[in-house]
């Protein structure tokens, strides 16, 4: 039995069969088990690459390396997490009369077929069917985020499925290209769009074609991982959908995205001897967390701005994978990690703090310690997380990525700074007055599960304060992977 | 013969050109759905034709996956969206043609000219024809920016993959078979809930005029 | 210059002043018929030209000698504009003189002088007629530069009778900037011989007429003298069609046999041209004259795409 497929089937078989169940009593178990037997199989698939080291399978359809087998065990972990949160979250939104039945359903369903497909597009070794899963990842996540039915939904999910369409159009062009390289350098047929393969004879795909092919790659896959000028869907849709389905976006799928990016950029910078990959991710990177950090300032709604958050986040780690070399590839690795368990858990908090509230506007939203004291410590924490406090993973990973600037790209610096102080006073100055202050509301009618947010946060701490051995020499080979 | 087929490659590329031109300009929903069917047909020849040329029997099934799916399943789904939504004869007041053209012929210079070191390199038989392929996807992008109702909007976004579908067949000769199904999958599925969306825009809004949909906007 | 070239030359121009008439009747006739419509007889432009010639010619009191020269030099250009076109043979005298340029020059020429002369009279018609014929001409003018030009850059060179020898008489090959330029082509005739989608040539309606309002102060011979210009263009235009996108049969240089056969193959290919004239004609509406612009935008586009895609593909 190959765990890869255990991997990949659990979720799909658990998309089909949540179709099937319905929204009868324990869909939301039947949720979280088909996303722990994910979690299982992948773990068990991390154990055998540990020992073995990497493997291709299926007649090198797909492969499993230290890189994207590290974001194999986050997708399945937070994803599994996020089921934990989702069970009593959902069930409140349905008291609310915001789910129906039939909505229940689709979003059971379409929750694990969105885990399957980001799971294909990290494990599979072709890039055409990496495109294939990003844009099927797309369409699933396109119902989640209109199920409320909403106007403000549906117009959010309308301008996620158009712009993400074109964006991922200009991916396609660039996969065109690749494969056309391809074909001049190793031959045409099954073989041609390989990452296995192209990462073999990589520096005989012909240069002139590479640099174009990655401006399109970058361009494409870059409005997923929500770089500026091409961000626009990414407020939206993390704002008008389900709470759940924000904390896997900004999780997870930004970051399946960036994987991406990443593996087209080591194709790139092996036929391009003159860096300029690296150069555009970082001009992209910067741009985009200065941009960002400018666009918190103006948020009223919670989840709008967590997720401007999310894109600094995702910029810097664009900026962090541009600078390339050992030290920056670790910490962009371990940004994509804490950054991932980190803002989940905001999500999870935030989304209950919003019901409590029946409301996202943040002036509603007020002294959640009174109300709950887990929730806003939650927030709390989560918050001082994600702005680089030590001593959370965060400011490791900021840490590492503004001393490489410093010596790399000295001039980046201070936008970095100003950017990040920015997005300090911001997120601070208003997550303040959400968890102390003064309030009249009332209680949940059912428990709020917060296990997720304080598992994800004591996760993202120990990350901070010390990195296993083995976690540290896998993050290394992943580094060395995408160039180090 | 095979030359003067090679040859009609390039026209049929023309064609797609110059059918994405009429699609910008174009006001009535139902010749637009109507223009995308010729686009969708011409696609298939030309990829019929390179596959006869090449030898590569595997386009033969992509041409024919192009004639059921282009030709035949989504102008049915879009002509019964039409029908169903009543905007059957709708006529969209559009901003300035000539202006629009204009930026048109911009983007096909711009797009000649990135594809041409390229489409040297290539050895397919219609390598001179990615320039096109190209400028068509960005054609319909621009069709997309300038449109104001759902339907056009999302034939654009069909149209961009016809570009983009020619341009494998035109530089490389088709993706490998998978991918190419992966991707027909995806269109289908997409368009289909595109089709779902409508309604539901049209349910909430009363009208399917995307210039409803800017609410949600940095104030 | 040979003997036979002039002897060729001189038979072009001949055979336009005489077959241009007829051409309009045959367009008549079956845009006639194409309409359900009872079809005036073949030879109904030579009888209306007859009649006017044999009219006296009435002109206003306050008319310059403008009014008076300009259906002259209408006329003037359009028979030269025949003799320029390579409708029989390649081996034309009068082809050095002038190139594809000069021929839109010619064109351009009749325009100014009919439209002062439609001024000169003061009357708010012929300013409203004039105007309507200046804006469609600067529109049209650049689209029919822009498609005479890419074939040129086919054939490396601006001269109608090489162009035609160069596309003629070379193993047949499909040029797609031709395509797209042959439709810019037909947009552009239909526009500047006032033909439907533009312009209805047998209406009076004054809220749309443009060819009809320019002329309505002629009479007598001058206006037979415009009709039979109008004729000519229309002639002109359809030969130069022909000799772009249909060249075959024209006759070589010292080919003197080739040219008996080339009158035989002129005749069928204007017949059919006709026919298509009259179809077009018949399918589509008149447009409000606010579309007119965007429709020679189109023409003009279609005829820069045309030299675009030449430059891409070389062919």
């Amino acid at each position: 039995m190959d765990p890869l497929l255990l991997v990949l089937a659990f979720p799909l078989l658990g998309g089909v069969l949540l179709a099937l169940w319905g929204d009868r009593e324990r869909a939301g178990d039947l949720n979280a088990a088909m996303s722990l037997l994910t979690l299982a199989a992948s773990v068990w698939l991390t154990a055998i690459v540990v020992r073995d080291g990497p493997l291709t399978v299926w007649g090198e359809w797909f492969f499993v390396d230290p890189l994207n087998v590290f974001l194999v065990t986050l997708t399945a972990f937070v994803g599994f997490t996020t089921s934990l949160f989702s069970r009593p979250y959902m069930r409140i939104e349905r008291d609310h009369g915001k789910m129906t039945p039939g909505r229940m359903r689709l979003f059971h369903s379409m929750y694990q077929l969105f885990n399957g497909m980001m799971l294909v597009a990290l494990t599979t070794n072709n890039l055409g069917i990496l495109w294939v899963a990003m844009e099927a990842a797309t369409l699933t996540t396109v119902l989640l985020v209109s199920v409320y039915r909403t106007p403000a939904s549906l117009e959010a999910a309308w301008k996620y499925f158009i712009l993400c369409g074109v964006g991922i159009a200009q991916a396609l062009f660039g996969t065109i290209l690749l494969y056309l390289a391809a074909e001049r350098a190793i031959g045409g047929g099954d073989g041609a769009l390989l990452w296995t393969h192209l990462a073999q004879s990589k520096h005989l795909l012909d240069p002139e074609i590479l640099s174009l092919a990655f401006v399109f790659l970058l361009l494409g896959y870059g409005t997923k991982v929500g770089l500026v000028p091409v961000h626009n869907w990414l407020p939206d849709a993390h704002a008008e959908g389900p709470t759940p389905i924000s904390a896997v976006l900004s999780g997870l799928l930004l970051n399946v995205a960036l994987y991406a990016v990443l593996r087209c950029k080591v194709l790139a910078d092996g036929a391009l001897a003159n860096g300029l990959p690296g150069r555009m991710m970082i001009g992209f990177g910067l741009v985009t967390v200065v941009v960002a950090a400018f666009f918190l300032l103006r948020q009223r709604d919670v989840k709008r701005m967590f997720a401007y958050s999310s894109i600094e986040h995702m910029g810097l780690m664009t900026f962090a994978f541009g600078l390339g070399g050992p030290i920056a590839n670790f910490a962009g690795l371990l940004h994509m990690t804490v950054h991932a368990l980190v803002k989940s858990a905001i999500f999870f908090a935030v989304g209950h703090a919003a019901q409590k509230a029946g409301s996202q506007a943040m002036e509603d939203i007020r002294g959640l310690l009174k109300v709950s004291p887990t929730v806003g410590w939650g927030l709390m924490l989560g918050s001082l997380a994600i702005l680089g406090m030590p001593p959370f993973g965060v400011f490791a990973s900021e840490f590492l990525i503004l001393t490489t600037a410093m010596r790399e790209a000295p001039w980046a610096t201070p936008f970095l700074l100003v950017a990040l102080g920015v997005a300090f006073a911001a997120i601070f100055g208003r997550v303040q007055p959400m968890v102390f202050g003064e309030t009249s509301l009332r209680p949940l009618a059912h428990p709020p599960a917060l296990l997720p947010v304080f598992v994800h946060l004591g996760l993202a701490l120990m990350l901070g304060l010390y990195i296993p051995p083995y976690l540290d020499g896998w993050y290394r080979q992943a580094a060395l992977m995408i160039g180090g | 013969m095979n030359t003067l087929l090679a040859q009609s490659i390039n026209l049929f590329a023309v064609v797609l050109l110059v059918l994405a031109f009429a699609m910008i300009a174009q006001r009535r929903i139902l010749t637009l759905i109507h223009l995308f069917t010729l686009q969708g047909a011409a696609l298939a020849v030309a990829t019929l034709i390179v596959g006869y040329l090449t030898g590569q029997h595997h386009l033969y099934f992509s041409a024919a996956l192009t004639f059921v799916l282009k030709v035949i399943l989504i102008p049915i789904l879009l002509h019964r969206v039409i029908q169903r939504l009543n905007v059957r004869w709708d006529v969209e007041t559009l901003f300035n043609i000539p202006t629009t053209m204009l930026i048109g012929i911009v983007l096909v210079i711009f797009a000649f000219n990135l594809a041409a070191p390229i489409a040297g390199l290539s050895t397919s038989i219609a390598r001179g024809t990615l320039g096109i392929a190209l400028a068509c996807v960005l054609l319909s992008f621009l069709m997309m920016i300038v449109r104001a109702k759902a339907v056009p909007q999302v034939i654009g976004f069909l149209s961009m993959e016809n570009g983009l579908f020619f341009a494998a067949t035109a530089a490389t000769s088709g993706m490998p078979m998978i991918v190419e199904l992966g991707i027909a999958f995806d269109v289908l599925v997409g368009i289909l809930i595109l089709g779902v969306f409508m309604f539901q825009i049209r349910e909430q809004f009363d009208s399917l005029d995307i210039r409803h949909l800017e609410k949600l906007k940095e104030d | 210059m040979s003997i036979v070239g002039l002897f060729a030359q001189l038979l072009a121009i001949l055979l336009a002043l005489a077959l241009a008439p007829l051409l309009t009747g045959w367009v008549n006739q079956w845009r006639a018929w194409l309409q359900g419509r009872r079809a005036p007889g073949l030879l109904q432009p030579y009888r209306v030209l007859h009649k006017l010639f044999n009219k006296e010619s009435v002109v206003a009191e306050h008319a310059t000698p403008i009014f008076r020269v300009a259906p002259y030099i209408m006329f003037g250009c359009m028979a030269l504009a025949c003799g320029i076109a390579p409708t029989l043979s390649t081996d034309l005298p009068l082809a050095p003189a002038a190139d594809a340029i000069a021929l839109v020059g010619l064109f351009a020429l009749a325009r100014v002088f009919i439209s002062l002369a439609a001024m000169d009279i003061g009357t708010s018609f012929g300013t409203l007629g004039a105007r309507r014929e200046m804006l469609i001409g600067f529109l049209a003018e650049p689209a029919l530069l822009m498609v005479l030009f890419s074939a040129s850059l086919i054939t490396r060179s601006t001269s109608l009778a090489m162009i035609v020898e160069t596309l003629a008489h070379q193993p047949f090959a499909i040029y797609p900037s031709l395509a797209v330029a042959g439709v810019a082509f037909t947009m552009v005739s239909l526009a500047e011989n006032a033909r439907v989608p533009v312009d209805n040539p047998t209406t009076h309606l004054e809220l749309t007429m443009i060819h009809e309002a320019l002329i309505l102060e002629y009479s007598g011979r001058h206006l037979a003298l415009v009709e039979w210009a109008a004729s000519l263009k229309l002639f002109a235009y359809s030969c130069i069609g022909l000799a772009l996108f249909v060249p075959w049969g024209v006759a070589e240089a010292g080919t003197p046999v080739a040219i008996l056969f080339a009158i035989p193959m002129l005749v069928v290919k204007l017949a059919v041209g006709g026919v298509l004239l009259a179809l077009i004609e018949t399918i589509n509406a008149k447009m409000r004259l606010f579309r007119v612009p965007e429709f020679l935008a189109t023409a003009f586009l279609l005829a820069v795409i045309a030299l675009l895609v030449h430059v891409l593909l070389g062919a």
